[in-house]
């Protein structure tokens, strides 16, 4: 649900070139370091650095506990870290619980291991309604959870950010590290999918 | 609790979707135009820094929070940003706009002197050291206060006035009340601190446990 939209309203799009042009001309950004940072998110940082911790935590017990232990080193080990990942820590899913993350404030998450947050996430529907109904909201977004999984709702209201460990899939048994990464999704790492 | 940020468990937005697969980054070209510049003025253009751009976005109307969409409201806490530390003039950014396609408009000139805060951070980043021992160990029953603060805070507005208990001492950081409004870092102990579904929404709430992270001056023994 959005207001209604005043017509005379410029298009965001109309006053981000605006104002581009308005730092420009006096000096104070520059387009090519601006070009690096959307570059940057579009093609290095995003939740295939999660999936790698993910992966490897499913296949390297000795990793698994320091990660869970103190989540933002043992992800620092594995290269990734940054802004919005000053101190990570790593929720972890049982057959008998599952976590979901959410920051009802703005939309803080945790940028070294998942980038930039999609779309549903940054949603009022989402912010308002997970810390209250998480589990008919979950439903909505096509995850049933049975009665007796425990439902943990973390609301991101500090500097803290939160990483869920999902479960590792039945029948993974012989996968090697690298077709485990492939199997882990955005989704199921903030806790929407399982 | 004015603040259109303060979203959560308010009531009115509908239902959720699932989730779409393969979404971009940027759905339109100008997103990350505007993400970018609002990185580079948080700190370098405007002086100011993350907790008072949180500060600006929780200023924003409800149209100029909600209307344009996630970058939209970046963009519209940037400019609230670069205004209020003058280094644009009020209506600048529209009236270039306007300039842009043609229509005979004045364009504010740049205001002579900036108004930058004068305020520097004592070390990058928000975690910092805390001498005392923490007031609140795992295990302890703590409420969050029933308060309205008139500037920014990270208190969430549905736990006001709610018991949980201590589930994590976090790293000591430094506090976004006063860091947002340059007015010291005030370094604090750090809380998760778990509560019980009925105690934040009735006993008919579902059943789950939510867990908020809690400065040490938001909570008091319970």
């Amino acid at each position: 649900m959005t207001s209604s939209i005043n017509p005379d309203r410029l298009s965001p799009a109309l006053r981000t070139e605006a104002l581009e042009q308005l730092l420009t001309e006096r000096g104070l950004v520059d387009p090519a370091v601006m070009d690096k940072f959307i570059s940057t998110y579009e093609n290095d940082v995003g939740p295939l650095n999660g999936a790698k911790v993910v992966a490897k935590a499913w296949t390297d017990p000795e990793y698994r506990a320091r990660l869970l232990a103190e989540g933002t080193g043992a992800i620092k080990e594995l290269g990734f870290a940054g802004p919005q990942g000053e101190h990570i820590v790593v929720l972890e899913n049982t057959a008998a619980l599952h976590n979901v993350v959410t920051c009802t404030l703005c939309s803080c998450y945790p940028w070294p291991v998942l980038g930039l947050p999609p779309s549903w996430y940054k949603d009022p529907v989402y912010r308002a309604r997970i810390v209250r109904e998480p589990r008919t909201v979950l439903a909505e977004m096509g995850l049933e959870l049975v009665a007796d999984v425990e439902v943990k709702v973390w609301d991101s209201s500090s500097e803290v950010r939160y990483l869920v460990l999902p479960l590792r899939p039945a029948g993974t048994e012989g996968a090697s590290e690298e077709e485990l990464t492939a199997l882990v999704t955005r989704d199921m790492m903030v806790g929407v999918a399982r | 609790m004015g603040s259109i940020a303060q979203m959560g468990g308010t009531d009115g937005w509908g239902r959720a979707s699932a989730p779409t697969l393969d979404e971009p980054v940027f759905a339109e070209s100008w997103e990350g135009r505007a993400f970018a510049m609002t990185l580079l003025t948080m700190g370098r253009i405007s002086g100011r820094n993350l907790d008072s751009f949180r500060h600006a976005l929780g200023s924003l109307s409800r149209e100029d929070y909600l209307d344009d969409g996630y970058y939209g409201r970046w963009l519209n806490a940037a400019e609230l940003m670069l205004t209020e530390s003058a280094i644009l003039a009020p209506g600048a950014v529209d009236a270039r706009v306007r300039a842009n396609r043609g229509e005979q408009v004045d364009e504010p000139p740049a205001p002579e002197q900036d108004a930058k805060p004068d305020y520097k951070p004592t070390a990058a980043g928000s975690l910092r050291t805390v001498e005392d021992p923490p007031r609140f160990a795992v295990g302890d029953r703590v409420a969050a206060k029933d308060v309205d603060p008139t500037g920014h805070t990270q208190l969430v507005g549905y736990l006001r006035g709610r018991t949980g208990a201590v589930t994590i001492i976090q790293p000591a950081a430094l506090l976004p009340d006063t860091h947002a409004h340059f007015e010291g870092e005030n370094p604090q102990h750090v809380y998760a601190v778990a509560f019980d579904s009925r105690e934040l929404w009735g006993p008919d709430a579902e059943a789950f446990t939510l867990t908020a992270d809690l400065y040490d001056s938001y909570l008091e023994p319970a």
